[in-house]
């Protein structure tokens, strides 16, 4: 097998007996995505240069025979939004086509000192807002699974990038479903952890009280090993819980016997494309068949979460993103008045989906509205949460489907609206701050089908360890998507 | 009509942390432009803010000198607003719980103690500045400094309980004590690190609900608080009294011009769009770090003068003046400390020393005359060893040289002559050599010893006695 295409397990442990080397590891990389980026486009910068020093180092000390860390040579991808000392830092936005970092974030810092080989900045929606990375300011990223559809968004090029073996992991971030629904489209693990789980300092804000950064990976025990990489407290984020993460590959054992698992009945409602539904329904039965038990419950408040978030996310937004105006950084556009600047400036720099949340963002905040809008949606999100508490009093884990549909065509979801509609299952979680995985259970029409399992507050280990077994008992995550095969 | 004066203040003060509210930056005060910045205080994305917990522990310091009450549960929020010298564009403030309210503090004017609410006490971050390159008006392009972006500020908003501009300065006063006191400010109105904002507004008098307030801006020292005020109270009042309404709006004070402009109406004012700050957590205050904090408060002003006045019989003028600052009331106790008697440790503070700091315009930290020796040159004059005409040239003495007084008496030798033969040898002197004053004397004119007297203290470059010159030259002149 190719190297590109293999795990960071499988290539750390060819390192470590010196089958191969850090560097050989990365140039197949690089010739990979030579090869396919021009027909999936998941990269805003390359980063070859730097990749190949990062990779000479770990085989430096590999060489001297000194212990390596699992992510040590492996190379990976980080999304656009995450900051990197002196790699142009775009969120896919003109805004900051040229942003350039003076620091790196904390994710970052932590996957340097594990010798990890970042080989570039992976395109996504403008700002992590958009279910497509149609709304990247650059380019559109395709689906390696079938190039007419889209990746998934807002983290598509990191799960392109791992779909088309142009990384072995890669790192997204996820608002509302900003990772889960990627790398449900193509068929992909994706991790949203737990809210304070992993430091947000240097994750490009969206909507603080909300973004968690999380791996996307080939299978669950790079999952894992991604996770305990990026995982921690850190002073630098205020909002980062101050807990020991554990290590996470403990919770590989092949064993759901026991596991109460929970069906939301508000998940399997109208709008869900029947080959998805059945194929949850499929791996749920399976997953009895191990030894789970299953119930189904209710989630009552569901409905409200999707209308809480367009309100919370983006007053957040309107927020966070006040401080593109031109006057310190980023894009400036010339204007007759300092107002003027301001207005010229965040014209051209957002795009248009941008645009949009900065306004409904702020018009939510407005006097006379906060408390009909905002304050409103702030009391739904404890009730949302409130159900949540609910269910896990009975449950371990939820199961659900990560999306209601499988990957659609490029410029098929036109209307804002309905592009919303797909975060419905992925959005009350980040509403709630618990952590959920999405992992392949099948495929519709030659499409990946993603499962969502939810977990406890800071119950990771429970959700790796149910979808480690199903992982065990199925082949899914093993298919590589046939891009370049042909 | 008369009316009456109704005005809120709202004080902004710089907190004397080392470092800055939500990063590690130095907070010092005229350093190069944009060096005490990082990606945190320039507000690069990405960037989280932590907070200081040395501002909330000064603010909670604040808090208790003010006699507010200290919110257990406490959040930040942002204030969304375009400026440039912002460069977030939202300024993380406290908007509904602050970390203190419900307190007050008594002022004193015109022998009246009066007692003011003070609505609540909230944390948040200074602005930068902005550098124009000429007028603000024709400037062609304007620069910022980031230095101050981040410097920690408590805002301290009064009740609308002041009824006259002198009560506003009064106020002020006690205010920026209060904070000297317990150190959390150097409120330095010329370097910005005490600012205030005033709301004022007329109603006729006997009246209850307030009239249209006007906000005043760029009120940059004591005086222009209460010059402005002034201006304000007859600016509405003319208005009033012509029939016209009052406009709600801000007005900023021109202190060259001596007038308030209008700067923006209540339909140009901002929607700031308050929210919960989501990258801090609530700041929840242990009820024992509150104790603890209140245990550590150094004697505030009102306690301290009503000490000077029992303990040391000084007038309530004299106490109202030495503790309207801390560090004067300190030096008074160190005087008084080093065995000077209280009462001439005052009156040299306010007189030659207050004299001599205020012609160098410095602060009496820095007096070259340190307590321990303006006690010396008490004791001196105490004992006789010199007079209080020379003390004053000692005291000049030690002020430029930073010597004893003992010290200079011995150099300079000015000790007091108080032997009776040789003053007795100088009044004979002077007696003989001014007939005419003698005659005067004689023929009934009490003034004319005066002179006679004057005359002795000029031969002795005035370190003869005084007492004992009077006694001997009436002696003397009896028996002519």
């Amino acid at each position: 097998m190719e190297l590109f295409k293999s795990t960071i397990h499988a290539l750390h442990d060819l390192l470590v007996k010196k089958e191969i080397s850090a560097t050989e590891l990365t140039s197949s990389v690089f010739n990979r995505i030579d090869a396919v980026e021009p027909s999936i486009h998941s990269y805003i910068t390359e980063t070859r240069q730097q990749a190949l020093v990062q990779a000479a180092a770990v085989d430096a000390q590999i060489g001297r025979g000194e212990p390596v860390a699992p992510l040590a040579g492996i190379p990976g991808a980080l999304k656009d939004n995450i900051c990197t000392q002196g790699i142009k830092t775009t969120c896919a936005s003109k805004m900051l086509d040229n942003f350039i970092p003076p620091y790196n974030a904390t994710v970052v810092e932590k996957l340097a000192d594990q010798g990890a080989v970042v080989v570039g900045k992976a395109n996504c929606d403008e700002f992590a807002m958009g279910g497509s990375t149609e709304n990247s300011g650059f380019f559109i990223t395709r689906n390696p699974w079938d190039t007419e559809r889209v990746p998934g968004g807002s983290s598509g090029g990191s799960a392109a990038a791992v779909a088309a073996g142009q990384a072995i992991w890669a790192l997204g971030s996820d608002t509302g479903g900003s990772i889960r629904q990627p790398a449900a489209f193509c068929g992909n693990v994706g991790l949203k952890p737990t809210y304070g789980r992993i430091s947000r300092y240097g994750l490009v804000a969206f909507a603080s009280s909300l973004d968690q950064i999380g791996p996307i990976t080939r299978d669950v025990t790079d999952c894992a090993l991604v996770l305990n990489a990026i995982a921690g407290y850190d002073a630098k984020d205020s909002t980062s819980i101050n807990i020991e993460a554990p290590d996470y590959t403990k919770a590989l054992v092949n064993d759901v016997k026991k596991l109460k698992i929970g069906l939301p009945k508000e998940y399997f409602g109208a709008g869900i494309q029947p080959e998805v539904a059945a194929a949850i329904k499929k791996s749920v039965d399976q997953l009895v068949a191990m030894g789970a038990e299953v119930r189904e419950v209710s989630l009552p408040h569901t409905e409200y979460a999707l209308p809480a978030y367009y309100l919370i996310a983006p007053a957040e937004a309107s927020s966070n993103l006040a401080r593109y105006d031109g006057v310190g950084f980023g894009h400036r556009a010339p204007g007759n008045d300092i107002i003027d600047m301001y207005k010229q400036t965040r014209s051209q720099g957002f795009g248009p989906e941008v645009k949009r949340r900065v306004m409904l963002g702020t018009y939510a905040l407005s006097s006379g509205y906060y408390d009909a809008y905002y304050l409103k949606a702030l009391q739904v999100r404890t009730l949302v949460k409130q159900d949540f508490d609910k269910v896990f009093a009975e449950v371990d884990v939820l199961i659900t489907p990560t999306v209601p549909l499988t990957a659609f065509k490029i410029g098929e979801l036109s209307d804002p609206l309905t592009m919303y509609l797909q975060d419905i299952y992925t959005i009350p979680i980040n509403l709630a701050g618990l952590p959920a995985i999405s992992l392949p259970c099948g495929f519709a029409q030659g499409l990946p089908v993603g499962m969502q399992i939810i977990g406890k507050p800071l119950a990771e280990a429970t959700i790796l360890q149910a979808a480690y077994a199903f992982e065990q008992a199925n082949d899914y995550h093993a298919r590589f998507a046939p891009l370049g095969e042909v | 009509m008369t009316y009456e004066t109704v005005i809120g203040l709202e004080v902004h003060s710089e907190l004397k942390t080392e470092s800055k509210i939500f990063c590690g930056c130095s907070t010092k005060f005229g350093s190069e432009q944009n060096t005490n910045v990082c990606p945190v205080c320039l507000g690069l994305p990405g960037v989280l803010p932590v907070i200081n917990e040395k501002v909330v522990e000064f603010a909670i310091r604040a808090g208790l000198a003010l006699n507010c009450r200290i919110l257990p549960f406490s959040k930040f929020d942002r204030k969304n607003y375009y400026y440039p010298d912002l460069p977030k564009n939202f300024q993380t403030s406290q908007y509904d719980l602050p970390i203190a309210v419900d307190g007050y503090l008594d002022i004193e004017v015109d022998g009246q103690i009066k007692r003011i609410g003070i609505t609540r006490i909230h944390m948040e971050e200074d602005a930068g500045k902005l550098v124009h390159s000429g007028a603000i008006s024709n400037s062609e392009y304007a620069l910022v400094d980031y230095n101050r972006t981040g410097v920690p500020l408590i805002e301290i908003v009064s009740e609308p309980d002041l009824r006259s501009p002198a009560e506003a300065k009064a106020y002020l006063e006690k205010v920026k004590a209060i904070l000297q006191y317990i150190d959390v400010s150097d409120c330095k109105m010329e370097e910005g690190s005490l600012r205030c904002d005033a709301n004022i507004s007329l109603r006729p008098v006997g009246t209850e609900p307030f009239g249209t307030k006007a906000e005043l801006k760029n009120l940059n020292s004591f005086r222009s608080v209460q010059r402005g005020l002034e201006y304000e109270v007859e600016r509405q009042t003319q208005v009033l009294e012509e029939g016209g309404r009052i406009i709600q709006e801000t007005r900023s004070w021109d202190e060259n011009k001596g007038v308030t402009l209008s700067m923006r109406s209540k339909e140009q004012a901002h929607d700031y769009r308050y929210f919960p700050e989501p990258d801090l957590v609530p700041i929840v205050v242990d009820p024992a770090q509150v104790d603890s904090i209140r245990a550590s408060l150094p004697e505030l002003p009102d306690a301290r003068k009503a000490r000077l006045i029992a303990a040391h019989g000084l007038s309530a003028y004299d106490a109202e003046t030495i503790t309207a600052s801390r560090a004067m009331a300190d030096y008074f106790d160190a005087v008084v400390t080093a065995g000077a008697d209280a009462k001439a440790a005052a009156n040299w503070l306010m007189g030659d020393v207050a004299k001599h700091l205020n012609a160098t315009n410095m602060p009496v930290e820095n007096c070259p005359v340190a307590p321990a020796q303006l006690a010396g040159l008490i004791a001196l004059i105490a004992k006789g060893t010199i007079t209080g005409k020379i003390a004053k040239t000692v005291f000049e003495g030690m002020w430029s040289s930073s010597k004893a007084a003992e010290t200079i008496v011995k150099e300079q030798g000015l000790v007091q002559i108080s032997d009776e033969g040789a003053i007795v040898a100088i009044v004979d002197g002077v007696i003989a050599a001014n007939p005419q004053s003698v005659a005067d004397f004689k023929a009934g004119k009490e003034k004319a010893i005066g002179f006679l007297v004057g005359q002795v203290m000029k031969q002795s470059k005035g370190r003869a006695n005084p007492e004992l010159v009077n006694k001997l030259l009436k002696e003397r002149l009896a028996v002519l």
